[in-house]
């Protein structure tokens, strides 16, 4: 697969159309980042189809020496605050975030149920803490990945993380024995 | 690495998180396990945030239908395309109006008994009259393009 950066070249250079492969790439990432953030799927599509158009705007801007989705996440998390600003509320968590799911079995009941205590523990967090959560369970991204995507330290990234994952398991205490 | 100035066990509760993840280097795994060996709160957390850990890797957030990603890219597309056409579009509008305005109130204008401060008065409004008008529609069709688009990925 093509470099971001060599695409990112090839935009710059006229190719319009190239952006269509960042696009591709990185926008189940952007959603599910943005779905984090506002905690409905219109909204959540909405904003980081939003944000890729920022990023395409400030292309320039873009250093290649940097990885392309860190870079633009700090596009994606600036709209959704925006967003959640003008709208002066918080997280909303709509039922409809995800596919219509049978839950014909207990156990399909069951994990549907933790889905739900899932996002209302994280939905709970301050906004810092609740960053680093969506982007390790959301985005399966590593400590040094989230670092850069939020701009802080490792340890600061691990310290987040305790203070959501005991709040989480506060939540679903009722889960697991 | 934790950061600097957290007390020892509070490091010690974040090194826990890397050592779950699988994200410390050896020499930090080394010392979080020589740790654990002597802590027991430290120990029974490890074996909280496992369970913790079980329940949570069950769970897997859906994503939008193919269909929908279908139209993510060309929204975006259309949009960027479009952006330069709609500032071409605004800035004509304003000096067509503003042109329009100007012949409107030239009278006004050259008439040395009128006062200058009525003809900057008066020319500043129907300018901020024609900026508001325009920045108005721009915002209408936006609206009704968003709309639209709404619809689309809810399809």
């Amino acid at each position: 697969m093509e470099a971001d950066h060599a695409v990112v070249q090839r935009i710059l250079s006229g190719e319009k159309d190239a952006y269509e492969v960042i696009v591709k790439k990185y926008q189940a990432r952007a959603y599910r980042a943005a779905l984090g953030w506002v905690g409905n799927t219109q909204d959540a599509l909405d904003l980081s189809q939003d944000a890729f158009i920022k990023a395409y705007r400030a292309l320039r801007r873009f250093d290649t020496g940097r990885s392309f989705f860190a870079w633009f996440y700090v596009i994606l998390r600036n709209t959704c605050f925006n967003f959640l600003r003008k709208r002066k509320r918080e997280l909303t968590i709509s039922l409809d975030f995800a596919p219509a799911e049978s839950v014909a079995t207990e156990d399909e009941a069951r994990r549907a149920e933790v889905k739900r205590q899932v996002w209302r523990a994280i939905a709970s967090l301050p906004d810092d803490a609740r960053e680093v959560m969506v982007l390790k369970y959301f985005e399966e991204m590593s400590y040094k990945e989230i670092a850069e995507a939020v701009g802080c330290p490792i340890g600061t990234v691990m310290s987040r993380l305790y203070y959501g994952r005991k709040k989480l398991r506060k939540a679903l205490e009722g889960f697991y024995a | 690495m934790p950061e600097q100035g957290q007390s020892g066990h509070d490091r010690y509760k974040a090194l826990l998180m890397g050592f779950i993840d699988g994200e410390l280097a050896p020499g930090e795994r080394g010392e979080f396990e020589q740790h654990l060996a002597g802590c027991r709160e430290c120990s029974a957390e490890l074996e909280e945030f496992r369970k913790l850990k079980e329940v949570t890797d069950m769970v897997r957030f859906g994503e939008p239908e193919d269909k929908v990603w279908e139209v993510y890219w060309r929204g975006i597309y259309n949009r960027v395309e479009r952006g330069i056409g709609w500032i071409l579009a605004s800035v004509g509008a304003i000096l067509l109006l503003a042109f329009g305005a100007f012949k409107l109130i030239e009278g006004l204008l050259v008439d040395p008994a009128v006062s200058v401060m009525l003809k900057i008065g008066v020319s500043a409004l129907l300018l901020g009259v024609v900026f508001l008008l325009v920045s108005l529609v721009r915002e209408r069709i936006f609206g009704l393009k968003h709309d639209r688009y709404s619809r689309e990925v809810k399809r």
